[in-house]
């Protein structure tokens, strides 16, 4: 008994050492040196300023929270303020809830609001992409589908007087494929798009 | 659905089966103590490790005796996490608490150090809130490492006990955890977390990052050792997120590449164990059985999921929204996924981590449609057996193989036996006990948590609404935390924490106790149970397999095996998934 005590407690105390304090900093410095920006949070500054990270999402609004019309949307997130990476939540909407309903209707009624009037024929509720109505899973979704992107380009161009094709370009530019060819699915990440069409603008 | 999807399941089983095979092969080597390519390497460590715990690897141990150092070991790392987590802002001298966060209250802190010891990683708590770096890494890694190792070194003594032919002897319980570490868990956690790091995964120990968007609304991005973190998660099917969203945050898993990478590496060693089971007791065809019996299951879980995720939820229908497949949209009940996974990454996740004891997710459970979630429900129904965890699972299927052998023994009138050891009435009487201890903890907790006003004080009313979904929460967190997995209808709540840092924050006593004793009971007493099996089994004399032996590596005895499978688990659950999700699933009705 007594001898178990023993061994146990000086193998907790080597594995906490050898498990829980070299291993993640051995893992950290080989990381810090052969992937630096990556182990960092592949972080983006424009003019010398942090403006964010390249694979977290950010909310695109005014200090109100609603959207602005010059910049791509991001997915809605469950997080309070929304796409706070400092306090990640599901939220936790049921599929037979009433108040399930209610959000994504209300998802779809800004979404309409927002892009309907620029896009051709207008829009209704069956043509909103999924991922433009349901809620993300993190709350920080850096990504947005292809067609809710195609979408929202024909509000771009007409704020922001730019021709389709340019904005077109930026859209695959900023697309990525799908694991290995075939795991998960394409998506264009929102916070690299707005920046590249603020760099546009300020070329111009 | 997708073609991308049917393909990323089928080319999933191949890769992972390719992979188990080898690893099979050599984790029996490294239990059986043959030659391998690390011993050059881990030997010294190896030996350094027994110096310093005063460990003689050459004592063999009988049942009991290795029981008894599994538990008064299991005992020192609770204390020891308790402990960690209690003083974690007494740590801040390290470095590793830049945020500054206090501790957890003790009853959160009751639940968090059960959960972690017993390989759960049931999280009342949201990682980047709460915990601090030092907690993450000294406090419930380690545990990640020490909850896998049990595990593994449990079916290891009972593939001795099953093979034994040499009396009581099952190994050392030291020896055993000590190579598992060296020799796999470290090892391959250093390389997952390297992978995980060049797709994008963090790992530093920097303060968060506060700053201001383009658009000059303040903003935090949390930061971290996560890589080092996620791998040993996963590997050692344990599942507790470094962050509150787990697999689903970026930093965790940052592409579509990284979650079918993640999938493979959960499967990996539940998988291997069956082959290396098959060598270890010297007749390969018995894994490949075992192997056949849960993949069967699995792919069976893996289908109905993704076909039902792929068709959307009442909620989206109801709302307008179309949910079929579109040029540039993958559709579906992409409520709680994430975009880049889509929902055929998100059903197979799930799915996997659910099968395993692993609980990691990577989308919301509780926002999967009423029988994509019911697939979640039939996998911990089925007690951890469809691969299971590292270790558990193997030895909680084995614990039904002897019981379809007794059955199958009962239907054509022999006296049953396995691999040439008579099962007896005392091998009987602990596998039925071992096998019902988890369901019958489940439903006790459920019943008495849906019955009592303390109970019903964690469910989320506010977003889960009335209704079945309630119940569903509640079933899950006792049915989850009792299998050991960890995964949530995570609207159910145990602690409120008002601010960041835990100050002013307080546990649910009921929620939070219940739960964590849940978690204890139902790891330890199956363990005790496997381990008798074991100690009874490997004195048995072995008679030769005559004309009349039922055989038990055939396709026969897998549908025998699937049925007692399936009917222990619907003889068990299936009253109470009716209440449920499967209501949920059989109506468009909204509540």
């Amino acid at each position: 008994m007594r001898k178990d005590i023993l061994t146990s407690a000086i193998g907790m105390l080597v594995l906490t050492l050898v498990c829980g304090l070299a291993y993640p900093l051995l893992v950290t410095g080989i990381s810090q040196v052969a992937f630096h920006g990556n182990a960092n949070g592949q972080q983006v500054f424009v003019d010398g300023k942090l403006v964010g990270s390249k694979i977290i999402g950010q909310a695109f609004t005014d200090a109100k929270g609603n959207p602005l019309p010059r910049y791509f949307q991001s997915r809605p997130s469950g997080t309070d303020p929304a796409d706070n990476d400092a306090g990640t939540e599901f939220e936790n909407y049921g599929p037979n809830s009433v108040i399930t309903e209610k959000a994504i209707a209300a998802n779809i009624k800004q979404y309409i609001a927002l892009n309907g009037k620029y896009y051709p024929g207008g829009l209704n509720a069956s043509k909103v992409p999924v991922d433009a109505a349901d809620t993300s899973a993190s709350g920080v979704d850096p990504d947005i589908s292809v067609l809710n992107a195609d979408i929202q380009a024909y509000r771009i161009e007409a704020v922001r007087h730019l021709p389709a094709a340019t904005v077109h370009g930026l859209i695959s530019k900023y697309t990525s494929g799908r694991g290995l060819g075939f795991s998960g699915e394409p998506g264009v990440d929102v916070l690299e798009l707005n920046l590249a069409l603020n760099r546009l603008r300020t070329n111009q | 659905m997708t073609v991308s999807g049917w393909l990323t399941i089928f080319i999933f089983v191949g890769v992972l089966t390719a992979l188990a095979i080898p690893m099979g092969s050599y984790l029996a080597a490294v239990y059986s103590g043959e030659r391998t390519f690390l011993d050059p390497i881990m030997r010294v460590p190896e030996r350094f490790a027994y110096r310093i715990m005063r460990v003689d690897p050459t004592r063999e141990q009988n049942w009991k005796q290795y029981a008894k150092s599994l538990i008064i070991f299991s005992l020192v790392g609770w204390l020891l996490i308790y402990f960690i987590l209690r003083t974690q802002g007494l740590w801040s001298f390290t470095g590793l608490n830049p945020m500054g966060f206090h501790s957890m209250p003790a009853n959160v802190t009751f639940n968090t150090a059960s959960s972690f010891l017993t390989n759960t990683n049931w999280q009342f708590y949201g990682g980047e809130t709460t915990m601090s770096y030092f907690s993450q890494m000294a406090g419930l890694a380690v545990q990640n490492y020490a909850s896998a190792a049990v595990g593994i070194v449990v079916a290891v003594a009972l593939i001795r006990g099953i093979a034994g032919r040499t009396g009581s002897s099952l190994g050392n319980f030291y020896q055993d955890v000590v190579r598992t570490i060296l020799w796999v868990l470290l090892p391959l956690s250093f390389v997952i977390s390297l992978v995980l790091v060049s797709q994008g995964s963090i790992q530093n120990f920097s303060h968060y990052l506060n700053f201001h968007g383009i658009q000059h609304i303040a903003q935090t991005i949390a930061m971290g050792p996560v890589a080092s973190q996620e791998a040993i998660k996963m590997l050692g099917t344990n599942g507790g997120g470094f962050f509150n969203v787990n697999s689903a945050h970026p930093f965790e898993n940052p592409t579509g590449f990284t979650n079918f990478f993640e999938m493979l590496v959960v499967l990996l060693i539940p998988a291997a164990l069956v082959f290396a089971y098959g060598k270890m007791v010297g007749a390969r065809r018995q894994g490949y059985a075992i192997y056949g019996t849960m993949m069967v299951m699995f792919l069976g879980a893996v289908i109905v999921c993704y076909i039902a995720e792929a068709h959307g939820s009442p909620a989206q229908h109801a709302a307008g929204l179309h949910t079929a497949v579109t040029a540039g949209s993958t559709g579906g009940n992409l409520e709680g996924k994430e975009q880049r996974f889509g929902i055929a990454g998100s059903a197979i996740f799930n799915v996997v981590t659910t099968v395993t004891s692993c609980g990691a997710v990577n989308s919301a459970l509780e926002s999967f449609t009423g029988i994509g979630g019911a697939v979640p429900f039939a996998n911990l129904s089925a007690s951890e057996v469809i691969f299971g965890g590292v270790g558990t699972g193997l030895y909680s299927i084995l614990l039904y193989v002897l019981l379809a052998v007794f059955i199958g023994g009962l239907m054509v009138g022999r006296t049953p036996e396995y691999l040439g050891k008579k099962i007896g009435a005392r091998e009987i009487k602990l596998v039925s006990l071992g096998i019902l201890i988890t369901p019958l903890s489940a439903l006790f907790c459920t019943a008495l948590a849906t019955a009592s006003s303390a109970g019903r004080a964690s469910i989320d009313t506010a977003v889960a609404g009335g209704g079945p979904q309630a119940f569903s929460e509640t079933f899950y967190a006792y049915l989850s935390q009792a299998n050991n997995n960890g995964s949530a209808f995570a609207g159910y709540t145990g602690f409120i924490q008002p601010n960041a840092g835990n100050l002013g924050s307080h546990g649910i006593n009921f929620a939070d106790f219940l739960g964590g004793g849940a978690m204890l009971f139902a790891r330890y007493a199956p363990i005790l149970f496997a381990l008798a099996v074991a100690g009874s089994l490997a004195g048995k004399r072995v008679s030769p397999a005559g004309l009349g032996t039922m055989r038990t590596d055939n396709g026969t005895f897998v549908v025998l095996l699937i049925g007692v499978i399936v009917l222990v688990g619907a003889l068990t659950f299936f009253p109470a998934m009716l209440l449920g999700p499967i209501v949920q699933g059989l109506t468009g009705h909204l509540y």
